[in-house]
C-alpha cells in the first residue's frame, strides 16, 4: 500500500499534466477570445491542433544535426519529469525525491539551452535570433527567479518542493510581505519564461518581435508537436508551481486518498482563476520593446530581491 | 486584534512603503509620481494608526491623521494643481539606466539593514523591525533626487525622504512628541509653498522644469 | 517675559511688514524690530550674566551662557544688517533690480529669519531646535533668488534641495536620540529636553548615540557649510542679495554650529571618547584646506568671501572638536570675532559692487579714492578676516593654534597652511580692489556707514582687550560645553 499508492497518484498526475496542459491553454486562449469579442475554438482545439501535427511528415533541413532531431524528445521529457517533482495533486511523490526546486530550474534550463541549440543549428538567420534573444531573456530571468525561489525556502526552510509546500500549507498562517514580493517577481518571471505578452507574443509569427517562435519556425510534424505540446506543458507547471508555492492549501497530504477528489476540484478552480488572471495581464499589456525587457526583468529581480531582504529585515 | 496581527500587518505596510519607494525611483511620468506618493502616505498613515492601537498610543492617532490630511490630500493636491497649472501632466522624463538604478537601492536597503542593527537589538517596540525599512526610504528619496533632474521629481523625492523621517520616527520611538511633530508638518507645508512658486520661477527662467539647465554655477579656472 | 518679547518682536514684525510691504517706512520697521529685539536681547544677557542659566515657559525655554552670547551677536548682527540693508536695498530698488513685491518680501522674510535663528538658540527641545533649523533655511531661500535671474534661481534651488537633503539627515539623528533617551527618561516630550539629555548624557546608549551623531554631523554640517557638503554656499552667498550674504555668513552659519555642539556634548557624554570630536576635527581641517585653496581660484568677490566663511567655520568647528578649555574658548571667541567681521566685510562688498555694477574683482578698482568707507572698510575688514593683529580673529586663531601644538601637534602643520593660503589669497586679491585710481565706470553712492565701523571697532577693541565680562561668559560657557 505503501509503495503502490504514492506510485498511482504519481501516474494520476502524470496523466493530467498531458491532458491537462493543452485544455488550460486552450481555457486561455478561449478567455482570450470572449474578451476580445471573438468566437472561441473551444476549450479541445490545443489537442486537436497536436493531434493533427502528428499525423503530419517531418520535413528536416538538410544540414540538420542530431542535435536538431534530437532536440524534442529531450525537451518534453524534461519537461514531464519536471512535471513529476512539482506536487500538483500530493506532496510527497516518489519522483518528488529525485529533484528540490533548483534542480527544477536547472531542468528547465537544460530544455532551454537545447532548444536555442536547435534554432542555432540549421543556420537560418530567424533561428539565430530567436536563439540570442531567448538567451538574453534567460540570462536576467533565471537569477530572479531563482531569488523568488530562494525566498519561499528561507521561509519553509527547505529547498525541497514538498517540504515547502508542507510548511506554508500546514503551518500557522502570518501575513508574510516576503511572500507577496516573491509572488509577485514569480509572475513576471512565468510570463517571460512562458513567452506571454508582454515579453513575447505566443500568437505571432511576426518576424520582427517573435522570440520562442523563431526558434522553432524550422521544426514540423511529430516534432512540432512535441515542442507545442511541451510549451503549453510548462506553463501548466508554472502555474501549477505558482499555486503549489504561494496557494498550496487545499493539497493533499502523503498518502491521503480520500481528499484528492477535493484537492483535484480546489486545484481545478484554482486553475480557473490563473487563466483569468493570465488574460487580463495578456489583454491589459502591450508587448513590449525588447530593449526594454532588462527593465520588465530588472525589476522581477528587484521584487525577487527585496522579497529575500524583507524575509530578514520584517519577519 | 492582537499585538502579533497587528506587527505582521505593520510588516505588510512597511514593505508596501518600501516598494513604492522603489516605485517612485524608476517611475517615468508626472501623474505615476504624484499617485505613488499619495499612496506611500496612505500606507504610512494607517500603519501609523495601526501602531497607534497596538501600543495604545493615542497621540500616534493625531500623527495618523495629519499624515492623511498632509500628505494623501493637501500636498498631492498642490502638485496636481501645479502640475495643471504649468502643463507638465503629459510630461515623460528620462530616466536613465533604471536597472543599476534599482541594484544600487537594493545596496541602499541592505546597508540600512546594518546601520540599524543596533537599534533593532535595543528596541523592544512591536515595530523594531520596520525602522530598516524607514531608513532605506530616506536614502532611496535621496537617491531619487540624485538619479532624477526634474524639478517636480526632485521635490517628490524630498517630500518621499520626509515619508521614511516620519515612518522612522513611528517605527523607533513610536512616534516624536507631537510639538515636534507638529512643526515638522508647518515646515513641510511652507517648503510646499516655496517650491510652488519656485517652480513657476524656474519655468520663467528656464521654460522648462529640468534642472539639468541650471549648471551655470560652477567653479571657473 | 523677556524671552516672549525677544521672541515676539521679530515674529510681530514679520507680519507687519508683510502688510506694510513696499512702503517708504518699511526699511524704518525693519530696524525699529530689530532694535528692539536687540534691547530684549541685551535684557536676557544681563539677567543671566547676573542670575545664571533660566528656565522658563514649562521647561520649553533654556538659556545659557552659550546661547545667550549667541543671541546677543544674532540680534546685533541682524540690527546693523537692517541698517546696511535700508540704502542698500534702496538703491536696489532704484535700479529696478528688485520689484513691488520682492521688497515685501525682502523685509517678512528678513524677520523671520531672525525670528527662526533665535527659535533655534532659545529652545529647550531638541525637536524643536531642528524646526526652527529648517525653518531658516526656508526663509532665507526665495531671499536667495530675490533678483530672479537664472543664476539666482539655480543657487536658490541648489540651497534649498541640498540643506533640505541635509537637514532631513538631521532629523533623522534627532530621532535616533530621542529613542536612546526614551530608553532612561521615559516617553513624552521631556525625552527631548536639552536639560533633561544633558544630566543623563552618561546612560545614554553610546552605540545609538555615535550612529545618531554621524547623522546629525551630515545634518547640520551641511548647514555649517563643511566640505564636502558645501556645495550651497558659495552660489547662496553670490547671488543672493548682500545683506542676506551678510546674515548667512555671520549668523546662519554659527546657529548650526551650535546645534551640531549641543548634540556633541550629549554624545561625548554618553560614549566617554572624544569620537564626535574627532569626526569634527576631520570635517573641521577638510573645510580649512580645501576652501584655502578655492579661494585662490576665485573671481566673484562675494563667492570669494563664501569660501572664507567656510574656511572660518572650519576653523571653529576644527577647534569645537579638539575640545579642552583653550580650545573651546578661542572656538566661542571665533565664531563672535567672524560673524562680526565677516557681515562688515559683506557690506563693504555690497557697496563696492553696487559702486561698479559687477561682483567680478577684476572690474573693482580704487575703493579708497572712491568711496574712503568702503576702500578702508574693505582694507581693514580683510586684514582682520585673515588674522592680523590687533584684530580679534588673530586672538581667537591664535587661541585654537595653541591648544593644537598641545592636544594634536602633527595636525598644527596643515591648519597653518591652512591659513596661510587663505592669508596669501585674499590679500593678493583686496591690494588691487582698493588701491589705484577710480575707473569711469566707478559710481558714486551714499554709503550706510554705522554698521561698518561699528563691527570694526568691535572686533579691534576685542582683539586688543577682551571685556571681563565676555570673558566671564566664556569661561562658563567652556564649562558647560566640557
Amino acid at each position: 500500500m505503501n509503495i503502490i499508492y504514492p506510485a498511482a497518484v504519481e501516474v494520476l498526475q502524470f496523466l493530467i499534466l498531458l491532458f491537462a496542459a493543452p485544455v488550460f491553454v486552450g481555457w486561455v486562449r478561449m478567455l482570450k477570445c470572449w474578451f476580445q469579442g471573438r468566437t472561441s475554438a473551444g476549450l479541445l482545439q490545443p489537442h486537436r491542433d497536436i493531434m493533427k501535427l502528428f499525423y503530419k511528415d517531418v520535413v528536416l533541413a538538410e544540414n540538420a544535426s542530431w542535435i536538431f532531431r534530437f532536440t524534442p524528445y529531450l525537451v518534453f521529457g524534461a519537461t514531464a519529469v519536471a512535471g513529476g517533482v512539482i506536487p500538483i495533486l500530493s506532496v510527497g511523490l516518489p519522483l518528488s525525491a529525485t529533484a528540490d526546486i533548483i534542480a527544477l530550474v536547472a531542468l528547465f534550463t537544460i530544455s532551454r539551452f537545447f532548444t536555442a541549440l536547435a534554432g542555432l543549428d540549421i543556420g537560418t538567420a530567424f533561428g539565430g535570433m530567436g536563439s540570442s534573444r531567448e538567451k538574453t531573456i534567460a540570462s536576467l530571468a533565471e537569477p530572479a527567479m531563482l531569488m523568488a525561489i530562494f525566498t519561499v525556502s528561507l521561509v519553509s526552510q527547505s529547498t525541497s518542493l514538498s517540504q515547502m509546500v508542507n510548511v506554508i500549507a500546514h503551518g500557522e498562517f502570518v501575513l508574510r510581505p516576503s511572500l507577496a514580493f516573491a509572488l509577485l517577481a514569480f509572475v513576471l518571471i512565468t510570463l517571460a519564461e512562458t513567452g506571454r505578452i508582454p515579453v513575447d507574443n505566443p500568437a505571432t509569427h511576426l518576424e520582427l518581435t517573435m522570440i520562442h517562435e523563431a526558434m522553432i519556425l524550422e521544426y514540423s510534424g511529430r516534432h512540432l508537436a512535441l515542442i507545442e505540446w511541451a510549451g503549453m506543458m510548462k506553463l501548466f507547471l508554472f502555474t501549477a508551481l505558482g499555486i503549489a508555492s504561494f496557494f498550496p492549501w487545499g493539497i493533499a497530504a502523503a498518502g491521503d486518498i480520500a481528499f484528492l477528489p477535493v484537492t483535484t476540484v480546489l486545484l481545478l478552480f484554482k486553475l480557473i482563476l490563473a487563466g483569468i488572471g493570465l488574460v487580463l495581464i495578456e489583454t491589459g499589456l502591450a508587448k513590449m520593446r525588447l530593449f526594454r525587457l532588462t527593465e520588465f526583468l530588472g525589476s522581477a529581480f528587484l521584487f525577487a530581491t527585496l522579497g529575500l531582504l524583507s524575509y530578514f529585515i520584517l519577519e | 486584534m492582537s499585538t502579533n496581527i497587528a506587527a505582521q500587518m505593520n510588516s505588510v505596510l512597511a514593505a508596501l512603503v518600501l516598494l513604492t519607494a522603489f516605485g517612485l525611483l524608476v517611475q517615468r511620468r508626472v501623474y505615476g509620481l504624484l499617485h505613488l506618493f499619495a499612496w506611500q502616505g496612505l500606507f504610512l498613515s494607517i500603519s501609523t494608526a495601526v501602531v497607534g492601537f497596538v501600543s495604545s498610543q493615542h497621540h500616534l492617532y493625531i500623527s495618523s491623521v495629519l499624515t492623511l490630511a498632509l500628505k494623501v490630500i493637501v500636498l498631492p493636491y498642490i502638485l496636481h494643481t501645479l502640475i495643471i497649472r504649468l502643463k507638465i501632466h503629459k510630461e515623460v522624463e528620462t530616466v536613465v539606466n533604471v536597472p543599476a538604478t534599482m541594484l544600487i537601492g537594493i545596496a541602499l536597503v541592505i546597508f540600512s539593514y546594518h546601520l540599524t542593527a543596533p537599534i533593532r537589538d535595543l528596541s523592544t517596540l512591536v515595530t523594531k523591525s520596520t525602522i530598516a525599512v524607514a531608513l532605506a526610504t530616506v536614502m532611496l528619496g535621496l537617491l531619487m533626487m540624485i538619479t532624477r533632474r526634474h524639478a517636480v521629481t526632485q521635490i517628490i523625492g524630498f517630500l518621499a525622504m520626509e515619508n521614511g523621517l516620519f515612518f522612522a520616527a513611528t517605527s523607533a520611538t513610536y512616534g516624536m512628541p507631537l510639538v515636534v511633530e507638529l512643526g515638522v508638518a508647518l515646515d513641510i507645508l511652507i517648503a510646499a509653498f516655496i517650491f510652488g512658486i519656485f517652480f513657476f520661477h524656474i519655468r520663467e527662467t528656464f521654460d522648462s522644469l529640468d534642472v539639468e539647465q541650471m549648471a551655470m554655477l560652477k567653479e571657473e579656472d | 517675559m523677556t524671552l516672549l518679547i525677544l521672541l515676539g518682536t521679530s515674529f510681530l514684525a514679520a507680519i507687519i511688514l508683510a502688510f506694510v510691504g513696499d512702503r517708504r517706512y518699511a526699511a524704518e520697521i525693519n530696524i525699529l524690530g530689530s532694535t528692539a529685539t536687540f534691547i530684549a536681547g541685551v535684557a536676557l544677557a544681563v539677567h543671566v550674566y547676573l542670575d545664571g542659566p533660566m528656565i522658563a515657559g514649562g521647561k520649553f525655554f533654556f538659556v545659557d551662557a552659550f546661547s545667550v552670547y549667541l543671541t546677543v551677536l544674532t540680534a546685533f548682527v541682524s540690527m546693523t544688517t537692517a541698517i546696511f540693508s535700508r540704502r542698500y536695498m534702496r538703491r536696489e530698488r532704484e535700479h529696478g533690480r528688485v520689484g513691488h513685491w520682492g521688497m515685501r518680501f525682502y523685509h517678512a522674510m528678513f524677520q523671520l529669519f531672525i525670528f527662526a535663528m533665535l527659535l533655534a538658540l532659545l529652545t529647550n527641545n531638541v525637536g524643536v531646535l531642528w524646526i526652527a533649523m529648517e525653518l531658516a533655511t526656508l526663509s532665507t531661500v526665495l531671499l536667495v533668488s530675490l533678483y530672479r535671474t537664472p543664476t539666482a534661481i539655480e543657487a536658490a534651488w541648489k540651497y534649498f534641495i541640498l540643506c533640505g537633503v541635509g537637514i532631513a539627515q538631521a532629523l533623522f539623528g534627532t530621532v535616533l536620540l530621542y529613542f536612546a533617551a526614551e530608553k532612561v527618561l521615559g516617553e513624552g516630550g521631556e525625552a527631548l529636553l536639552w536639560t533633561n539629555l544633558s544630566q543623563v548624557s552618561t546612560q545614554l546608549e553610546p552605540t545609538v548615540l555615535r550612529l545618531a551623531f554621524v547623522f546629525l554631523m551630515v545634518g547640520y554640517g551641511t548647514k555649517v557649510g563643511l566640505v564636502p557638503l558645501h556645495n550651497w554656499l558659495p552660489d547662496a552667498h553670490s547671488e543672493g542679495p548682500t545683506p542676506i550674504s551678510a546674515v548667512l555668513s555671520g549668523l546662519l552659519l554659527n546657529i548650526a554650529l551650535y546645534a551640531l555642539v549641543r548634540c556633541k556634548v550629549l554624545v561625548d557624554g554618553s560614549t566617554g571618547t572624544n569620537q564626535a570630536g574627532n569626526l569634527m576635527m576631520g570635517f573641521g581641517l577638510l573645510s580649512i584646506l580645501v576652501a584655502a585653496f578655492s579661494l585662490l581660484r576665485q573671481k566673484d568677490i562675494k563667492r570669494m568671501f563664501a569660501y572664507s566663511s567656510i574656511e572660518h567655520m572650519g576653523i571653529a568647528t576644527f577647534a569645537f572638536g579638539l575640545g579642552g578649555p583653550i580650545a573651546t574658548f578661542g572656538a566661542l571667541l571665533h565664531m563672535l570675532v567672524h560673524s562680526l567681521t565677516k557681515s562688515s566685510i559683506f557690506f563693504t562688498v555690497g557697496h563696492a559692487s553696487q559702486m561698479h555694477e559687477t561682483q567680478e574683482m577684476e572690474k573693482i578698482k580704487g575703493l579708497i579714492r572712491g568711496n574712503p568707507l568702503v576702500g578702508w572698510g574693505l582694507m581693514l575688514g580683510v586684514m582682520a578676516i585673515v588674522g592680523m593683529p590687533p584684530f580679534g580673529v588673530f586672538t581667537s586663531e591664535f587661541l585654537i593654534l595653541t591648544a593644537t601644538m598641545k592636544d594634536a601637534a602633527l595636525l598644527a602643520p596643515l591648519l597653518l597652511l591652512g591659513l596661510g593660503v587663505a592669508f596669501a589669497a585674499l590679500f593678493r586679491r583686496v591690494q588691487p580692489m582698493v588701491a589705484g585710481a577710480i575707473p569711469l565706470y566707478q559710481k558714486p553712492l551714499k554709503a550706510a556707514h554705522i554698521p561698518v565701523i561699528l563691527h570694526m571697532v568691535l572686533v579691534l577693541i576685542i582683539g586688543l582687550y577682551m571685556p571681563n565680562f565676555l570673558s566671564r561668559w566664556f569661561h562658563t560657557a567652556v564649562e558647560l560645553l566640557k
